[in-house]
């Protein structure tokens, strides 16, 4: 860890969280930018530009007609062997959707940053998890960030996890709509050149325009090569989860911020526990404190990457738990929960000594959560782990 | 020959040569047939040009025949030959009956 006399007040700064992701791309300078930014992410591609038009970055800036057509952009850049990025939100990472499954399985490294917010209808542009959510299956790796200085931090990471020879896959770094993206934080942002090094350079296998060695990327894969090709990806999800702890320890060791699957807060002596998601794991943070005043031996498990699903670790990190609470910022509405409840069970079901475990889909188009909903939630914790109350998804900040 | 399993093959599917969609054939699903007649051509070429699938075959300048394993019967071939009559005709592929374009 960094110790504090070696901190300088100008090393921090205040910046939101598209701001601070900008400023990586800046740093990171990729080959190519393909983008058709749209709210709330919108404001990254604009600052990026501005870095562009300022002679700061030597990227190959892409304007295109939709989102569909951005990540059409970024597959093609990358196959030919650039090292590319782009930037989304909401719908606009819905009419992805269809090519998002093509970068992924032609395991093309791109990285997305992803600005979360919630699906129309109705039309609304506040945060929710509903549009990563909706494409959590498309081989994508998923990183989500507490705040500004963790989505920085993520993106940073997220080009060496992605271009990591065992992994060659997609990643999305994703934080919460407005309340990281426009929310102005304190920042610590690296020096360009600790970027560049951690980064490093690209090094793809191979690149559509060497001529020298023609290549077919994209042919037909029949029921001859289909499976085993999908087969594949499941291989290198499985291998990127040792990457992505090692590139968070990494950081760690270099710029004193380490970080792996989960960040748990109090979790050590916790009897009852709460598993968020992105931005609200601050507002738990708050929750926790209080209830600690209170007696209540709580804790927080604040997930942080959702693809690959960290499974050993989960079962692992919750071993101690009487009773946990699964925040969902989007639901299935599948009458059975939102995704990471279902993710979360599914993982613990086989275990003989797991917590008693239940569901809170909350905030979603954007409503408010606050510490006092939270403690609510954990409140209703011991009733759950006595046998008191029965375990079934439910609403938390609706209008009943 | 035992097909590889997913761990022998490149990853996403690429293949790391050139020229291999040539060892495909898919000229099966062809309707219309195309059928070069060497009296007629003036080798003028306007067909390889046009030619979307790189059917023509041609030889030291002239044109010789039609890969039936990748031509796909649009007839561009045909409607830009130059000559009157035409050097290439479409034909619709029943006419032939059963009969593979190699045996004609
Ligand atoms: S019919 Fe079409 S594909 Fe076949 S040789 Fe003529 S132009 Fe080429
Ligand atoms: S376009 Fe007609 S005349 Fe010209 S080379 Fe082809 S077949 Fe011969």
């Amino acid at each position: 860890m960094i110790t504090q006399d070696k901190l300088k007040a100008e090393d921090f700064v205040a910046r939101t969280g598209n701001e601070a992701v900008a400023e990586a791309m800046r740093q990171i300078n990729p080959d190519v930018v393909a983008a058709y930014p749209i709210t709330p992410a919108t404001e990254i591609v604009q600052i990026f530009s501005g870095f562009l038009a300022d002679g700061l970055v030597d990227t190959e800036f892409i304007t295109v007609e939709s989102e569909h057509s951005a990540m059409s952009a970024c597959i093609g850049a990358s196959a030919a062997g650039a090292r590319v990025m782009t930037a989304t939100s909401s719908q606009g990472l819905s009419l992805m959707a269809e090519v998002l499954y093509i970068a992924s399985g032609l395991r093309c490294p791109i990285v997305l940053a992803e600005v979360n917010r919630a699906l129309s209808a109705p039309i609304n542009i506040h945060c929710d998890h509903s549009d990563t959510m909706a494409v959590r299956d498309s081989g994508w790796i998923q990183i989500y960030a507490e705040n500004a200085q963790e989505a920085y931090d993520n993106l940073i990471q997220a080009v060496r996890i992605a271009e990591d020879q065992e992994v060659k896959l997609p990643v999305m770094v994703c934080m919460d709509g407005f309340i990281i993206s426009h929310g102005l934080e304190v920042v610590r942002l690296l020096k360009d050149v600790q970027v560049q090094r951690f980064v490093g350079p690209n090094k793809p296998a191979y690149s559509l325009l060497d001529v020298e060695y023609p290549i077919t990327v994209g042919a037909l894969d029949f029921t001859d090569f289909y499976f085993e090709h999908r087969r594949q990806i499941a291989e290198a999800m499985e291998k990127a989860k040792t990457v992505i702890c090692k590139v968070g320890e990494e950081f760690g060791v270099e710029f004193g911020r380490s970080y792996g699957f989960f960040e748990g807060y109090k979790m050590e002596d916790a009897e009852y526990g709460v598993i968020a998601m992105g931005s609200t794991a601050g507002t738990a943070k708050v929750a926790v404190d209080e209830l600690r005043k209170k007696g209540m031996r709580a804790g927080l498990l604040k997930l942080r990457v959702f693809r690959p699903f960290p499974v050993t670790e989960l079962i692992n990190a919750t071993k101690g738990l009487k009773a946990m609470a699964v925040l969902d910022r989007a639901d299935t509405l599948s009458t059975n929960g939102g995704p990471l409840f279902q993710e979360v069970c599914t993982a613990l079901y086989a275990e003989d000594h797991r917590p008693k475990i239940n569901n809170y889909i909350y905030g979603l188009g954007g409503r408010d959560i606050t510490p006092f909903d939270l403690e609510k939630v954990y409140q209703e914790l011991p009733k759950l782990a006595a046998g008191e109350e029965k375990a079934k998804p439910r609403y938390l900040g609706v209008r009943e | 020959m035992k097909a590889p399993n997913w761990k022998e093959i490149p990853p996403g599917g690429v293949i790391a040569k050139g020229g291999t969609a040539f060892q495909y054939a898919t000229g099966d699903w062809r309707n219309s047939r195309p059928i070069h007649d060497l009296e007629l051509c003036i080798n003028c070429l306007r067909c390889w040009v046009y030619c979307p699938d790189a059917s023509i075959k041609v030889k030291d300048g002239k044109v010789v025949g039609i890969d039936y394993d990748h031509c796909k019967g649009c007839g561009i071939c045909s409607k830009e030959c130059p000559t009157n009559p035409k050097a290439i005709k479409m034909f619709n592929e029943t006419d032939f009956g059963e009969s593979h374009p190699s045996e004609f």
